[in-house]
């Protein structure tokens, strides 16, 4: 059945207490925290598949070198794109405990959270 | 042919049968629009790569790796990547910041009718084009399941219309997950047999595969050529073939992550943990899959040769006929069954993105201004929404006819949104300075980029020769050289929306900033699962 809130505006949080948690050590400390993984992770991952598609359109003679049998750098690399995808994947699932544990204590700070913690958001 | 109709008709009824299910359990709009918000990691997973993996990504992409090798693996990559992008930036905010769209998480700060209204657009020029592909790949489909009853390209187009809108408009959200779900288990399911087949082929030896794969005969321009199907070059060729991919790989890093039909697919998940999860899934069933498919497209280069595709199948049919060659009629029945599954479930996905977009952007907070209007109005306007766009995606693709590769027709779609939707998406979510015009400048020069670059460049202008089979649509010279258009409508994508920002000052979307922040990172105040 509907829950009440469907028929509302969308739940909003008193900005007062947004802004305390935002300005609050433990919030910034969850953002940093995310941003340290994130940003060298989505980087190295977009390096590595620019590089791909460097090598592949304008060194096409290095990309044609053959390592095993006729396989060659290029269709290694191909793979390779898979392969890092899912290595960062399962980083990113390592790390987010952390977060996971971070956000939990922000929460925990608010008297808001009590009320208002949506369920399972900090599991 | 008798046993592939009867293998469709299995799931298709299958498919009705999880609709009236899905119905019956449907109450409201919360349940309508985001299945309740009651879909679990794995089963989001599924359903993610079920509504991405469309017609595109198996009879196209089939296709062009036997046409082009490794230029057409390229894409096989690409489709990839962009999930990368959805895991680190867009899964977990989008799920704790919006309740059914995109423009949910742009409202959020911003002025909510204008930046609604343009999200609204772009979503729905995404949708159709995205439908155009998956309508043409379903003709060209049908005519082979049915060859010999009569029935062509048309009534097939005609039929996968109703059937879609009998999926969205009783089944809601609930009804398409589930659909998606099956779909990607049948699609791997047939892939890894397919892919068994055509290794067994070379008695599974890998290095015996690829050594043919590298020595493909064929004929070009009347000679006999011998190429080396591993090496790049094949289609991207110089002066412009190397900008050509450099292009389309901002497309494909930026564009999934842009995609409406992907991005709602977070909102019908319970928290944000579980959108993360389901990601991490996604990504595992769709890059096996796609690593399966470059054996595919080279299998079909070896054993059937580029001049019997072009000859007999066309560049959408390789992967059907592939299968006819190595398991008979019975499993081409199977994959051509498969094949259709896999339109139907991404033309629903796409579908009910569209209409929830109408009904939750443009009728709710455009045209009434917010007052939020009764979930069964609500589901009743995306009914019609959703008829609307199927009446129209239908004729679209009747006009067109079955004519080019439907993995090129797709890209476009997702260079709109990366172009678009996705600079305005991350600036929304990660830019203080952001503002309304920035979003709105973002949004209408990406669009208008894209769309003015696709009609200018060789796609759709060429002189063709006299006689040729497919022709272009302007019979003139191209104005921009590239077949792919990201490189230049991306950045500026994210110019406008940051130069638009920049020369207008929005106090109140900037006192908005803190309650997004903190919502977006701790799912403090998201919506709720509900029953």
């Amino acid at each position: 059945m509907d829950s009440p809130q469907e028929n509302g505006p969308l739940p909003s949080t008193p900005r007062l207490d947004c802004a305390r948690i935002a300005g609050s050590k433990q919030f910034k400390h969850l953002l940093a925290v995310k941003r340290m993984f994130i940003i060298p992770a989505l980087s190295f991952f977009l390096l590595s598949f620019m590089s791909f598609v460097m090598l592949v359109g304008y060194v096409p003679k290095l990309a044609s070198i053959r390592v095993i049998g006729t396989v060659n750098l290029a269709y290694l690399f191909a793979l390779f794109q898979f392969v890092l995808g899912w290595m960062i994947a399962g980083l990113y699932l390592i790390a987010s405990e952390n977060f996971d544990r971070l956000t939990k204590g922000v929460l925990a700070q608010t008297d808001l959270a009590k009320i208002d913690a949506p369920r399972g958001a900090g599991e | 042919m008798t046993i592939s109709l009867a293998v469709f008709l299995a799931f298709v009824a299958s498919t009705l049968g999880i609709t009236y299910w899905a119905a019956k359990r449907s109450r409201g709009a919360s349940a309508y629009f985001a299945a309740g918000r009651r879909i679990t990691a794995w089963q989001n997973g599924f359903a993610v790569a079920g509504d991405f993996m469309s017609a595109a990504s198996f009879l196209g992409l089939i296709g062009l790796i036997a046409l082009q090798g490794f230029d057409g693996i390229f894409y096989a990559v690409g489709g990839f990547v962009g999930f990368v992008t959805i895991l680190l930036v867009v899964a977990e905010p989008l799920r704790n910041s919006g309740k059914y769209t995109m423009g949910d998480v742009l409202a959020y700060r911003l002025q909510p009718r204008p930046v609604r209204a343009l999200a609204a657009l772009s979503t729905l020029t995404i949708a159709t084009l995205y439908m155009i592909a998956q309508m043409v790949g379903a003709g060209v489909l049908v005519a082979l399941l049915l060859a010999g009853s009569g029935i062509g390209y048309n009534t097939a187009v005609v039929g996968v219309g109703v059937l879609m809108m009998v999926y969205v408009v009783f089944g809601g959200m609930l009804a398409t997950t589930w659909v998606q779900i099956i779909k990607a288990m049948l699609l791997l399911a047939c892939t890894v047999v397919l892919t068994g087949l055509v290794l067994k082929h070379f008695h599974f030896h890998l290095l015996d595969f690829f050594g043919a794969a590298s020595r493909i005969a064929y004929h070009q321009k009347g000679e006999l050529v011998v190429k080396d199907f591993l090496q790049p070059g094949l289609h991207y060729r110089p002066p412009h073939g190397p900008l050509d991919l450099l292009s389309l790989s901002l497309i494909f890093a930026f564009g999934t992550a842009g995609l409406p039909h992907i991005l709602v697919k977070f909102y019908t998940v319970p928290n944000a943990r579980t959108a993360r999860n389901s990601v991490v899934w996604a990504m595992i069933v769709i890059g096996s899959y796609y690593a399966m498919t470059t054996i595919l497209g080279l299998g079909a280069a070896v054993l059937l040769g580029p001049d019997d595709i072009v000859a007999h199948s066309g560049t959408n049919m390789a992967g059907p006929r592939l299968a006819q060659v190595l398991g008979g009629d019975i499993f081409l029945g199977v994959v051509s069954a498969v094949a259709f599954a896999t339109i139907l479930a991404v033309v629903a996905g796409v579908m009910i993105s569209a209409s929830t977009s109408f009904a939750h952007d443009v009728w709710t907070n455009v045209i009434h201004h917010g007052v939020e209007r009764s979930p069964r109005e609500s589901v009743a306007v995306a009914r019609i929404a959703a008829m609307a766009v199927g009446a129209a995606a239908v004729l679209i693709a009747v006009a067109l006819g079955p004519g080019s590769n439907v993995l090129i027709l797709a890209t476009f779609g997702m260079a709109v949104a990366a172009s678009a939707n996705f600079p305005v998406l991350a600036l929304s979510l990660y830019w203080r300075r952001f503002t309304t015009a920035g979003a709105i400048a973002g949004l209408t020069a990406g669009l208008a980029a894209t769309l003015g670059l696709i009609v200018a460049g060789p796609n759709v202008m060429g002189i063709d020769p006299p006689g040729a089979i497919s022709r272009h649509l302007i019979q003139a010279r191209p104005w921009f050289p590239l077949e792919n258009v990201g490189i230049v409508s991306v950045p500026l994508g994210f110019l406008a929306a940051i130069a638009g920002s920049l020369v207008s000052r929005e106090p109140a979307a900037e006192a908005k900033v803190d309650e997004l922040v903190v919502r977006a990172n701790t799912g403090l105040g998201a919506e709720r699962a509900s029953g």
